[in-house]
């Protein structure tokens, strides 16, 4: 099925110029899931995810819940002081959980800082997600153990990284491709548009994941494009869809069909993903002094996790059985991220002198020096860091 | 021993690097088909492909940002930038992207990538082609900064940066491509003096004068010229602007008891100014005179007709050497 924006719902983004339509008819938006719950077929895309069976539906679903779980828990931990800061991504959970669905484990991925569900698929550890939020480390994983780069804080930054990486693959001659998360604010960057150039241009094995969720903090979609982000793709020549972010299955299709154009030498793909962030920016700031009510509303009306439920009620699989499992899951992820924050070791004092070069750096090693010197003069080298100081 | 310009040394360093390491990739506006705007990476595409040898869009901030994901890749890239005033637009990706990721991934991930950025005036450029902004980057954790003086260095210097797993930003000092120096290329850089390592250029006993890059002549040629007045001027070639080699600069000023740093780039908060503070904190008591600084201006760069006033001289850093030794100078008579 393809809908336009009234199409899915009526949305709030997606009337006219004042309230923020977007213009731009060249991409409708694919959707196999109605917020409804009915599986709908499009011609193109259904082929696509075709062997998802019932139980890898079933797969998603508990996915969607368990993110929806870890951010809720995150969220709640930060306010209870155990993180300096979140970035909820709820409402977004079905463009994180079909798109790393429809990767491989060789594919590489290049996060933004909310990529937190994406991180939970890849099976990058709890408390490694947590990390960076709880200032234990400026980033929670090793890259190479789950081909998953760490958070990234600079806007749009990451999809030149992702460029690069992927000109690599293509010298290296390998069928694997990347894949790079960003936000509807990023399209805004010079860098997104330089990694845009650069792929084109080099026809690399990359896919640009733009997750559309309508506010870069405060700042409205209608503030970063007068198309749809879709357009932007075209304008640099390269194939692009508008897909349902919040339909699970849409995603995964419009991933996979990105991927095997990759794979195949076909080069860039740009996917926007139309979804909405259903809190803040972070747990920092108020969306109730930047956004309507309604708004709200219409999208709660187009959750990604309640069409899910509703397509696997209507085919008779979601059983009291099937959903207290998925409960269970949930409640063992959401303990096991609390414990592995609350119990995740500070880091040594010294520890900010390490990693910062790989070789000998005699600035470096002299302030080390100097300062474990200072540390060791109070007998206790906790004692001196602690906020007061040990006078 | 062959004569070679500074150009041609620093090609043919970069041509050893890519027979060496089929890692090696080099990227930049021009430089492929054209051989940059400079020469500098002539021959290199028709030798080893469009592959290792990759003209790139014109877009500084892709050019490292694409080199720092290659890296990521296993890949050790080496960019040039076509002029200094350029890589302002990639300033995010070399300080917070390429100089954190190794810290920020605890280890996890190198970035061997070597910049190669052409710097300094003299050459009667319009703007934004002779600045020198090596302050920015001798400020950021992560990154070493060298600059070579030398066909010699920049021959040895550019192949130890790219064979260094810590990204290197690589100044070339502009106004002396076209010098020329004995270069022997069988020199195994493993095996020269290290790149984060200061030299002693000229013997001396009387003053110290620090310089590096493009200064690195003018000052020898000071130093030639206080000879013949009887000053005696040890001139050390910094070669590494970060880590500086203090050990190898504070001998020197315990030895004469008296400092002149020079460079082109501006005096508040550059180098000379990092120099003074950190040699005064070593070796206060071996100082007979407060340390001089002999700088370009705190003015934009200006425009050429006017450039050989902003740039040291010789005749300014003689004038400097007196300050240091107490004679009489053009600020005499000032106090403070």
């Amino acid at each position: 099925m393809v809908t336009d924006d009234a199409g899915q719902g009526g949305t709030a983004a997606g009337r006219d110029n004042k309230t923020g339509h977007q213009g731009g008819a060249g991409h409708s938006m694919v959707q196999l899931i109605t917020p409804a719950g009915e599986r709908v077929s499009h011609p193109e895309y259904d082929p696509w995810v075709r062997d998802v069976s019932d139980e890898q539906l079933c797969s998603l679903y508990e996915d969607l819940v368990v993110i929806r779980r870890i951010d809720k828990e995150a969220t709640a931990l930060q306010r209870q002081g155990e993180l300096g800061l979140w970035p909820p991504l709820l409402g977004q959970e079905a463009s994180q959980v079909g798109s790393v669905r429809a990767l491989r484990d060789d594919d590489f991925i290049f996060p933004s800082y909310r990529e937190n569900g994406v991180a939970y698929c890849r099976g990058v550890d709890l408390a490694d997600i947590l990390r960076v939020w709880r200032g234990a480390a400026s980033g929670g994983w090793d890259p190479y153990a789950v081909n998953m780069a760490i958070p990234q804080i600079v806007i749009g930054a990451q999809t030149l990284h992702a460029t690069g990486y992927a000109m690599g693959i293509q010298n290296d001659g390998a069928d694997s491709a990347a894949i790079v998360y960003f936000g509807d604010g990023a399209t805004s960057k010079g860098d997104v548009n330089e990694a845009m150039v650069f792929a084109a241009s080099y026809q690399v094995p990359l896919v640009f994941f733009c997750q559309n969720n309508h506010w870069a903090i405060s700042e409205p979609v209608r503030l970063q494009s007068h198309t749809h982000l879709a357009e932007r793709g075209t304008g640099f020549g390269m194939p692009s869809m508008r897909v349902d972010g919040n339909d699970v299955l849409a995603v995964m299709a419009a991933t996979r069909v990105a991927l095997d154009r990759a794979r195949r030498g076909g080069g860039p793909t740009f996917i926007e993903a139309v979804t909405y962030r259903m809190g803040p920016h972070t747990t920092a700031d108020d969306p109730t002094r930047y956004r309507d009510a309604n708004e709200l509303e219409d999208w709660a009306a187009k959750d990604p996790i309640g069409r899910v439920r509703a397509l696997l009620d209507r085919k008779g699989l979601f059983t009291e059985e099937f959903e207290s499992s998925v409960r269970n899951k949930a409640d063992s992820v959401a303990s096991e991220l609390r414990s592995g924050c609350v119990g995740m070791p500070d880091p040594e004092p010294l520890d900010v002198f390490k990693h910062v070069y790989s070789t000998p750096n005699s600035w470096l090693d002299r302030q080390q020096d100097h300062y474990s010197r200072y540390l060791a003069s109070f007998g206790d080298p906790a004692g001196a860091t602690t906020e007061e100081g040990a006078r | 021993m062959t004569q070679l310009t500074f150009a041609r040394a620093i090609n043919s360093g970069l041509r050893k690097s890519l027979d060496n390491d089929p890692k090696v990739v080099l990227m930049g506006e021009d430089i492929g088909t054209l051989g940059g705007v400079f020469r500098v990476t002539d021959g290199l595409q028709k030798d080893f492909g469009k592959h290792r040898v990759i003209d790139t869009p014109l877009a500084e901030s892709g050019i490292v940002g694409t080199a720092v994901g290659l890296a990521y890749r296993g890949y050790r890239p080496v960019v040039e930038i076509q002029f200094d005033g350029f890589v302002y637009s990639a300033f995010d990706q070399v300080v917070s992207q390429l100089a954190k990721m190794h810290y920020r991934t605890r280890g996890a991930v190198k970035m061997p990538i070597t910049i190669r950025i052409p710097y300094g005036g003299g050459i009667g450029s319009p703007e934004h082609h002779s600045e020198s902004p090596e302050a920015y980057f001798t400020h950021t954790a992560g990154l070493r900064v060298i600059t070579p003086a030398s066909p010699q260095d920049a021959h040895t210097m550019i192949q130890q940066a790219i064979s260094c797993d810590d990204p290197v930003i690589f100044f070339e000092p502009k106004r002396r491509y076209h010098d020329k120096g004995e270069v022997d290329e069988s020199l195994d850089p493993n095996a020269a003096p290290p790149m984060g390592q200061a030299r002693v250029v000229a013997d001396g006993r009387d003053v110290t004068l620090v310089a590096y890059g493009p200064l690195v002549k003018t000052a020898r040629d000071a130093a030639t010229a206080a000879a013949d007045e009887g000053v005696s001027v040890e001139v050390i070639d910094l070669r590494s602007l970060a880590p500086v080699d203090f050990a190898t600069v504070e001998a020197s000023v315990r030895k004469t008891g008296r400092l002149v740093i020079t460079h082109e780039a501006g005096q508040s908060g550059g180098l000379g100014a990092e120099v003074a503070a950190s040699i005064t904190e070593r070796c206060f008591y071996h100082l007979e005179a407060a340390p001089v600084r002999i700088t370009g201006f705190d003015v934009p760069y200006p425009y050429s007709k006017v450039e050989m006033h902003h740039l040291p001289n010789l005749d300014r850093i003689l004038d400097g050497v007196d300050r240091a030794l107490g004679r009489p100078n053009s600020l005499s008579g000032l106090e403070g």
